[in-house]
């Protein structure tokens, strides 16, 4: 489903992604970890296109996303992405939100996307919010309308970068249980993350970055009892402390 | 000091007043609203990565901001005919140099407005599949006006009192008529309070009207 092949991407002369490779089959969940600066941002951007490669390719679903033949719109739209700081539209409320890419992208009409938007707020328990604003939903309930939001487009595939960093500890859970949900639906996820039980209960696999590189690429399981690498040890012993 | 004041003088001279006051409107109406669409133009290629595209509209910019409006409204007056052949009325000419002038400094707020949106909501428009248009249209341009609003709100009451300039190729705005009347009847106080009051009327209304719309919109 998505192919990363020897990307690598330069800032100038400062090389911030070396030589990554990953493959993430249909329904498979793959976690993303490693320290802050490694890289993780830059390669979840780089698979939809949100950020230019400099080497390599990357297809999803068949499709090169540097190829500048490629309607990039129309692949971003298969592709739900959601972000650390939820980045909802504050002139809009969380039904406008949701239906908004519907309607402008997919040319769903007003009747139909309204349906898909109160379906999804159904299932992320805020139906009673939908006329609400952001900036009077907290930040759990925003980030879960950022999740709907990118559910509405039916994509094949969701990314996550840091979902619940920007959270309150009691609003994580929340979020959490929703990208449970979801995995165990079967949605094929790439999901940046440093919630080890996230990972634990429904990773396929944990990807471990370290300075721009793909250090470790291992099922759960192993991952979890033995890294290979020092690195990722280190790493573990530390976040696994909190 | 109400004592002499003469309201015979006023209410005679009110259709001629009048006349003056529909001018300053409709100038300022097409001129706020043609500025707008053309500073929003002009601010949408100066951020584009089209560098050459953008560094004329730079050039364009920092021209005419430097520059006297009542010039650039006799540069129309006198430049229109000349380069289109044809001769085009005064208020028409006058228009289009007001669009032209204020198009310039719109497009600087309406730049800062845009600049003034967080990156990521661009990240996110861009990541459901909105085009960078459609980002622009639905995204970003929205927020962008509601950091914008009060500052445009002062540049288009400067506008609104700037129509006074157009008594220099012939046409006679508010203030202008105001002037001719004091004149003729020798009446200056009750005419100058008048038009004192009158634009502190409009000024203030179009304030409490753009209060009024940005709670609607909930802007
Ligand atoms: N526009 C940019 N210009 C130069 N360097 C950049 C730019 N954006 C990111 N970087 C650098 O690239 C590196 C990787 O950034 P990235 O955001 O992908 O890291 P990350 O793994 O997501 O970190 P974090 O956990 O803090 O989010 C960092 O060292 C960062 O400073
Ligand atoms: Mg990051």
């Amino acid at each position: 489903m998505i192919e990363v092949k020897n990307v690598s991407k330069w800032y100038s002369s400062f090389r911030v992604l070396d030589n990554c490779s990953l493959a993430i089959a249909k329904g498979e969940v793959v976690v993303i970890c490693g320290p802050s600066g490694s890289g993780k941002s830059t390669l979840i951007k780089c698979i939809n296109g949100l950020e230019p490669f400099t080497q390599g390719s990357i297809a999803v679903d068949g499709i090169s996303v540097g190829d500048r033949s490629t309607n990039l719109p129309k692949l971003r739209a298969r592709i739900g992405m959601v972000f650390q700081n939820f980045e909802l539209f504050p002139h809009m409320t969380a039904r406008q939100n949701i239906m908004l890419a519907q309607q402008k992208v997919l040319n769903r009409d007003n009747a139909a996307a309204d349906r898909k938007a109160q379906e999804l707020l159904d299932r992320i328990g805020l139906a009673d919010h939908a006329g609400k604003y952001p900036a009077q939903l907290s930040g759990g309930q925003q980030q879960r309308v950022a999740i709907a939001r990118a559910l509405a487009m039916d994509p094949i595939a969701m990314l996550f970068d840091e979902p619940t960093s920007a959270l309150d500890p009691e609003m994580i859970t929340e979020v959490l249980d929703v990208m449970v949900r979801l995995a165990l639906d079967g949605m094929t996820m790439a999901v940046v993350t440093h919630e080890m039980g996230f990972a634990r209960k429904v990773a396929h696999r944990v990807v471990f970055m370290d300075q721009g590189t793909i250090v470790e690429d291992a099922p759960k399981e192993e991952f979890f009892g033995t890294p290979r690498s020092e690195r990722a040890q280190q790493f573990l012993s530390k976040i696994l402390q909190h | 000091m109400f004592a002499g004041f003469d309201f015979d003088v006023l209410i005679k001279s009110l259709p001629f007043l009048w006349l003056g006051m529909q001018l300053t409107l409709q100038l300022t109406v097409l001129a706020v609203g043609g500025g707008l669409i053309l500073g929003t133009v002009l601010a949408v290629i100066r951020l584009s990565p089209i560098k050459p595209l953008s560094m004329a509209v730079a050039a364009y910019v920092n021209f005419l901001r430097s520059m006297p409006l009542i010039l650039v409204i006799f540069w129309f007056y006198t430049l229109i005919p000349r380069v289109t052949g044809t001769s085009v009325s005064s208020f028409y000419s006058v228009l289009i140099a007001f669009i032209m002038f204020e198009a310039a400094y719109y497009s600087e707020i309406i730049r800062a407005g845009i600049s003034s949106v967080r990156r990521g909501q661009i990240s996110a428009a861009l990541a459901l599949g909105l085009t960078p248009p459609q980002a622009m249209r639905y995204v970003v341009l929205p927020q962008a006006v509601r950091n914008m609003i009060p500052v445009l709100l002062t540049q288009s009451i400067i506008m609104l009192q700037d129509t006074s300039l157009v008594y220099v190729v012939g046409l006679r705005d508010f203030l202008t008529s105001a002037e001719i009347v004091a004149g003729r009847d020798n009446r200056p106080i009750e005419l100058y309070l008048t038009v004192a009051l009158v634009f502190l009327v409009v000024c203030f209304s179009a304030s409490r009207l753009v209060n009024l719309m940005r709670r609607r919109y909930s802007l």
